[in-house]
């Protein structure tokens, strides 16, 4: 690759690199931190209006709503980088 | 209509759809076989990952699985669904770009190496043989249970039908018939479960039901006038029977994020699944088809703890302190209780003598159970008409084995549904077990035809010969995997757990590396993948096999879960060793800048 192709690839990837580890942290919290880690202390806390303890719910549905999230964000993330880059397809 | 025969009709018509699916969708070139063409669309894309991801065991055993572990069950939700994020956002995009046809593809040309390909054609073998083994023995399990046909002869139709549409139409056939298989066992998976919320709580929507007040039919029932929660009744019945609340879990910490880790990653690393990824055009149909994949598995799987936990309510309270015979006047159990207790899924030992059901904790048979017979050759019967067992374990209280799978399969009789349900489950079963094996098979096929023949053995052979090759490999891969559906491996079960833990502690970390890290070389990462394989296969062989004890146990880390940590092993050893090795070659490290970025992606036509 040429220098200045070189440059913006290496900056394309230093932006994706960023993407990801803003999405892995939450996809962490929601499923390591909320579900596991901090799920007794967050059991304290129930949803109002339901019988669930919150982090019984992170742990058996609210992650999985999370990670369906997540993936479409990042999507979404991606095609706008690829495009200030001018490395998309098409 | 009864239940058999709507069951063959329903059966029967999916059947048919797969078949005509996979006519219309047959493999012309080596591109069809391997990667459909590389022209499928992400939401169909996305179906049929769904639908070769969900297993016979997502379908029957998950629910029964974590209806029996409450919290604990999270690890297998959050685990087999937070892989594709994973899956997602570090594999998915960077494999398209690569643009190849398998898994062995990428670590064989990434680490220039065709000693790491045959490492990596072997792991994917043997992971995914492992798999499909327990698939086709669920096959013949479901036509067994609801056609009455005999397993072996099950087994041989499902041989059958995967033989004609992976045979013909290869990835091609696969993905088309796997996007309606998705649509046949949803559709089977919710019906009953939308009919069960109802009835518990008033609510057509499980994921709301689960956490809603207790109402409906029969939850006003259970709830007797109190205005409860179903999880707070539910935590109530459990502690009151002496079984740990059903929102805390009984597993450590440490092995709660062990399991979910090795899951995750396992996931992220399973051949089947990351191979799906190729089939379609472009890089950003990649990251796209992975959120559909998911959204589709997560219905599914923010449905089953739903159904999980109604079913839980629904048992302990029907048949806590009933009576087998029915009494005037009193609690007694319902006809389903019978029926199921026929098949063996149910049993009851009378042993406080009381007439009564106590269901409490402790294991109350020792293993499954094994039904005496009475001198004429039919089932042997006690004092209420029970079927007697052979194997009551003494040493518990608890009077009732009740088979896991049955909190799916009984669930239609459970909410007095309509025949047609029940046949329905039985499709959706199938279904599920069909498309996994499909997928498993074709990986197993391409492993043979395209990473050991074109790849490695034989650079010459020509597209028509691979095509060939391909095939024959195919309708071998089949036999095989309908043998060990014939005679499975006593320890199917354990085996998917070492299925996880290899890809989680071989496959994930290899590929991650090879996009992320460009200093990792081949002597880092086949070292890695070696270290991480042995430890994770020795330690689950010893504790699953060798009979370890659990205070042996690193850390109380289970089986399950070692993967986790054979991961991070494989991590570290591949970092090391790649430090004191030369660099790759400038050619891969090109390689590696050239996935990076999704631009230049070759469409379908450029495909081979």
């Amino acid at each position: 690759m040429t220098g200045s192709k070189q440059d913006n690839a290496d900056r394309y990837w230093a932006r994706n690199l960023r993407i990801l580890f803003a999405l892995l942290a939450v996809w962490w919290l929601v499923s390591f931190g909320a579900g596991i880690i901090f799920a007794d202390s967050l059991n304290e806390i129930s949803i109002p209006g339901t019988g669930f303890k919150l982090g019984f719910w992170f742990a058996q549905q609210g992650s999985i709503y999370v990670f369906v999230a997540l993936i479409f964000i990042y999507a979404r993330l991606m095609s706008k980088l690829d495009a200030e880059f001018n490395v998309h397809e098409d | 209509m009864d239940v058999q025969s709507w069951t063959f009709l329903i059966v029967g018509a999916t059947f048919a759809l797969y078949i005509g699916i996979a006519i219309k969708a047959r493999a012309s070139t080596t591109g069809d076989f391997y990667i459909a063409g590389g022209g499928v669309h992400p939401v169909i894309n996305g179906m049929a990952t769904g639908a070769d991801w969900m297993s016979a065991a997502s379908f029957i055993s998950m629910a029964g699985l974590i209806s029996f572990m409450g919290y604990d069950g999270a690890v297998y939700l959050m685990g087999w669904t937070g892989g594709y994020v994973l899956l997602a956002l570090l594999l998915a995009p960077y494999l398209r770009k690569f643009g190849k046809f398998t898994v062995p593809d990428f670590v064989g040309d990434r680490y220039y190496s065709n000693g790491a390909r045959i490492v990596a054609v072997i792991c994917a073998v043997f992971v995914s043989f492992t798999y499909v083994a327990g698939q086709m023995r669920g096959v013949g399990v479901v036509f067994s249970r609801f056609l009455e046909v005999d397993i072996n002869v099950g087994v041989a139709i499902g041989m059958a039908i995967v033989f004609f549409y992976a045979v013909l139409g290869g990835m091609k056939g696969i993905t088309y018939t796997q996007a309606a298989q998705y649509c046949v066992l949803i559709f089977a998976f919710m019906v009953p479960a939308i009919f069960i919320s109802i009835l518990l709580t008033d609510n057509l929507i499980p994921q709301l039901g689960f956490g809603a007040h207790l109402g409906g039919e029969i939850g006003s029932r259970i709830a007797g006038g109190e205005n409860i929660s179903l999880l707070d009744k539910l935590n109530g019945l459990n502690t009151e029977l002496g079984f740990t609340e059903y929102t805390s879990g009984t597993k450590s910490k440490l092995d709660v994020l062990c399991i979910t880790g090795a899951l995750m990653a396992g996931t992220a690393g399973l051949p089947h699944v990351i191979v799906r990824f190729y089939t379609v055009p472009k890089v950003r149909d990649a990251r796209i088809s992975a959120g559909w994949a998911l959204l589709f598995i997560a219905i599914l799987y923010t449905t089953a703890p739903a159904v999980a936990a109604f079913a839980r309510t629904n048992l302990i309270d029907t048949v806590s302190e009933a009576n087998y015979a029915q009494v005037e006047g009193e609690k007694s159990i319902p006809q389903w209780f019978k029926t199921w207790e026929d098949t063996g899924l149910l049993a009851w030992v009378d042993k406080n003598a009381d007439g009564k059901v106590q269901y409490v904790a402790g294991a109350a048979l020792a293993g499954k159970p094994s039904f005496a017979k009475a001198d004429d050759g039919s089932w042997a019967r006690g004092d209420h008409g029970q079927r007697l067992v052979t194997n009551s374990n003494p040493e518990t209280a608890n009077e009732l084995y009740v088979d896991r799978d049955i909190i799916v399969l009984a669930n239609p009789e459970i909410a007095a549904l309509p025949a047609w349900v029940i046949a329905l489950v039985a499709a959706g079963a199938l279904a599920a077990a069909l498309s996994t094996a499909a997928g498993l098979l074709l990986v197993v096929s391409t492993s043979v035809s395209h990473d050991l023949l074109k790849r490695v053995f034989m650079p010459s052979i020509s597209e028509k010969n691979e095509l060939i090759a391909a095939r024959v490999a195919a309708a071998a891969a089949v036999m095989i995997a309908g043998y060990f559906g014939i005679n499975p491996p006593g320890f199917v079960a354990q085996v998917v757990a070492f299925a996880f833990g290899l890809a989680a502690s071989s496959f994930f970390p290899a590929i991650i590396l090879g996009v992320f890290v460009k200093r990792a070389n081949r002597e880092g990462v086949v070292s890695g993948m070696l270290v991480g394989i042995i430890f994770t296969a020795s330690y689950i062989i010893y504790f699953k096999f060798m009979g370890g004890t659990p205070d042996q146990l690193w850390f109380g880390i289970s089986p399950e879960g070692i993967g986790a940590l054979g991961m991070l092993i494989n991590f570290a050893v591949a970092f090391v060793v790649s430090r004191f090795t030369p660099p790759p070659p400038q050619e891969v490290q090109e390689l590696v800048e050239h996935i990076r970025v999704p631009v230049g992606s070759s469409g379908p036509s450029a495909v081979h």
